[in-house]
C-alpha cells in the first residue's frame, strides 16, 4: 500500500509547528500505524533528516503511551483501539492521512507528536490512591462485593491514561480520565474511607491543569481505546456533590 | 482553592448550568401551557393572562426569581465557553467524530450560539408582548370584566410574516438547545444510570420536539389563518 502522510512537525515546546508531507510506499496492510511510522522514519533518517518523534512503549494496547490524532480522531478511525493496535488496512490504498499531536493546553507539545501528559500524574497524585491501611490481601470472599459493582469498578480501572479523552473532547476536558480514576476507587469498600477528599482534590487538580469543562458531548467515550463510559463522569459528579456538603 | 468554593469548580459550574436549565425548562412548559389556551379562543387566553397579572407581588417575585436563574445560566454558559477556549489554544487542522456512543451533534456544538440567539430574542419578546412595544394594550371585556386584549396583540404581531417566521426560526433553535440540553442537564447532575441513559437521550429529543414544536406552531397558525386580512 501507498500513503501520503501530512505530518505535524514541531521542533520544541514554544516553537511554532507546521505540516510536512511525506509519501511512503511498500506498506503492508497488517502493519500497525506505528510500524508504518517506523519505516517512514528509516527513510527520513536515510535522507539524513531528523526523524519524527512519537511516543510508544508496549505496542499492544496496554500501557497508554501511544496516542496520535489521525484524520481528526484520537487513535484514528477505529473505535476501542489504540494507535499501536491500529492496522494500515483501516485506510484505503493511496489515502492522504493527517497526523497531529494531542492538542490541549494541559498537554503541551514536547516535540513533533510527543506531548507532556504529566498533568494526569498530578491528578492521580492529588487523590487517586488509598492511603489507609487496607491490610494484606484478604481471603477470596472476605469482603463481599456484588458482581455488578466489581464489573463497574473493573471497567473504570481499564483506563490506561493515554489522554485520548482530552484529545477528542471539543472542550479539551479531562473529565473521563479523572472520573474513571475516582470511580474505580469509589465503587469499592477500600476506597470509601477517602472518597470525599478524593473527589474534591482530584477535581480541583483537574481544574488547575487548565483542562476545559465537560459539555456532555460524549466524544471521549467514542475515542477511548478501552470504551470507558461517561457514566463514570455522572458518578464523579455525584461523588463531588456528596463531598460538597 | 476551589475546595472552599466547590460551586466554582468545573463540576460545580455544570451543576449551576443544569439546575438553572431545568428551571428554565419548567418555566417554558408552563409558558407553553398558557400559550396553547389561545387555540381555545381569545377569552380563555385573555382571562388566563388577567389572572396571572392579578397575582401582583407574587408574580413579581416569580419574575425576579426567573431573571436571577436566567442570569446564572447565562453567566455560567460564558464561563464554560471561556474555559473551553483557554483549554485548547492550538486548534486541530482536522476534526472528526468517531461516532458510536458520541453525542456530538449540530445541537451539542452550537449550544452557545443557540443560547446567544435566545439571549437576544428574550428581551425583544418581552418588550413586544409584555409591554406591547411601548404602546398601551388594546382592551376587551370578558364576562363583564375589563382586561387587556393580549390575544389581539399576538394575532396582530403574527400577521406580519417577518415576525411570524422569525419567531418560528428562533423556536427551532430553542428546540436544538433543548435537544442536547435536556439530556445534558441530567448528566451534569449525575442523575443518570447506565441503563436509562439512551432512553433519556431519546426522551430529550421528544421533549425538545414537543416543546419547541408547541411554541413554533402558534406564530405559523396566526400567520396562515390571517392571510388576506381574515382574523
Ligand atoms: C429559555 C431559555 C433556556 C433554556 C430552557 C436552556 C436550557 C438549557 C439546558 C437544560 C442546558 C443543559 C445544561 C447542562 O448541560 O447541564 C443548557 C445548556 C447550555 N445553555 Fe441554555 N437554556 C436557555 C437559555 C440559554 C441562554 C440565553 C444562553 C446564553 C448564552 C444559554 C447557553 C447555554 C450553553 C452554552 C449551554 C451548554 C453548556 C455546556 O456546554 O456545558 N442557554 N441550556
Ligand atoms: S504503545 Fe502501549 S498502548 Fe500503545
Amino acid at each position: 500500500m501507498k500513503f501520503t502522510i501530512k505530518m505535524w512537525r514541531q521542533e520544541g515546546p514554544e516553537i511554532p509547528g507546521s505540516f510536512v508531507e511525506y509519501s511512503i510506499d511498500n506498506v503492508l496492510p497488517e502493519m500497525s500505524f506505528l510500524e508504518m511510522l517506523d519505516n517512514l522514519n528509516e527513510e527520513i533518517i536515510g535522507r539524513g533528516e531528523e526523524p519524527v518523534a512519537f511516543d510508544s512503549d508496549c505496542r499492544e494496547g496496554i500501557c497508554g503511551m501511544c496516542g496520535l490524532v489521525i484524520n481528526g480522531m484520537a487513535h484514528g478511525p477505529k473505535r476501542a483501539c489504540t494507535t499501536c493496535e491500529l492496522r494500515m488496512r483501516e485506510f484505503p490504498d493511496g489515502a492522504v492521512i493527517t497526523v497531529e499531536p494531542f492538542r490541549a493546553k494541559g498537554f503541551p507539545v514536547i516535540k513533533d507528536l510527543v506531548v507532556d501528559r504529566g498533568a494526569f500524574d498530578r491528578i492521580i497524585a492529588a487523590g487517586g490512591y488509598v492511603s489507609v491501611n487496607t491490610g494484606s490481601a484478604p481471603d477470596g470472599n472476605a469482603i463481599p462485593i456484588s458482581k455488578d459493582i466489581a464489573e463497574k469498578a473493573m471497567d473504570a480501572a481499564a483506563c490506561i491514561g493515554c489522554g485520548a479523552c482530552v484529545a477528542a473532547c471539543p472542550n479539551a476536558s479531562a473529565s473521563l480520565f479523572t472520573s474513571a480514576k475516582i470511580s474505580q476507587l469509589a465503587l469499592l469498600p477500600q476506597g470509601h474511607a477517602e472518597r470525599k477528599q478524593r473527589a474534591l482534590r482530584m477535581v480541583e487538580q483537574m481544574d488547575r491543569e487548565v483542562f476545559g469543562n465537560c459539555s456532555n458531548h460524549a466524544e471521549c467515550e467514542a475515542a477511548c481505546p478501552k470504551s470507558i463510559s461517561i457514566d463514570n463522569i455522572a458518578r464523579m459528579r455525584r461523588e463531588y456533590m456528596k463531598a460538597m456538603r | 482553592m476551589n475546595q472552599n468554593k466547590p460551586l466554582r469548580s468545573t463540576v460545580g459550574k455544570k451543576v449551576i448550568m443544569a439546575v438553572s436549565g431545568i428551571f428554565l425548562m419548567l418555566f417554558l412548559i408552563v409558558h407553553l401551557g398558557g400559550n396553547l389556551t389561545m387555540f381555545a379562543g381569545s377569552d380563555l387566553f385573555n382571562s388566563y393572562a388577567h389572572h396571572l397579572e392579578g397575582l401582583g407581588p407574587l408574580l413579581w417575585v416569580a419574575e425576579a426569581g426567573l431573571l436571577a436563574i436566567f442570569l446564572f445560566h447565562v453567566i455560567s454558559a460564558f464561563q464554560v465557553v471561556a474555559e473551553k477556549k483557554r483549554a485548547r489554544t492550538d486548534r486541530y487542522a482536522v476534526t472528526a467524530s468517531k461516532g458510536g456512543p458520541s453525542k456530538v451533534t449540530a445541537a451539542s456544538k452550537s449550544m452557545i450560539y443557540t443560547g446567544i440567539i435566545l439571549l437576544l430574542f428574550i428581551p425583544a419578546h418581552i418588550w413586544m408582548f409584555k409591554f406591547n412595544g411601548g404602546e398601551p394594550h388594546p382592551v376587551t371585556e370578558v364576562h363583564g370584566t375589563e382586561m387587556k386584549d393580549l390575544y389581539a396583540s399576538v394575532a396582530e404581531a403574527f400577521a406580519n410574516p417577518v415576525v411570524a417566521f422569525g419567531y418560528a426560526a428562533v423556536m427551532f433553535l430553542l428546540g436544538m438547545h433543548l435537544r442536547h440540553g435536556f439530556w445534558s442537564s441530567l448528566q451534569s447532575l449525575g442523575a443518570m444510570a447506565p441503563k436509562c441513559s439512551p432512553l433519556i437521550y431519546t426522551v430529550g429529543f421528544i421533549f425538545a420536539l414537543l416543546l419547541a414544536g408547541g411554541f413554533l406552531v402558534l406564530p405559523l397558525y396566526f400567520y396562515f389563518t390571517q392571510i388576506g386580512g381574515a382574523a
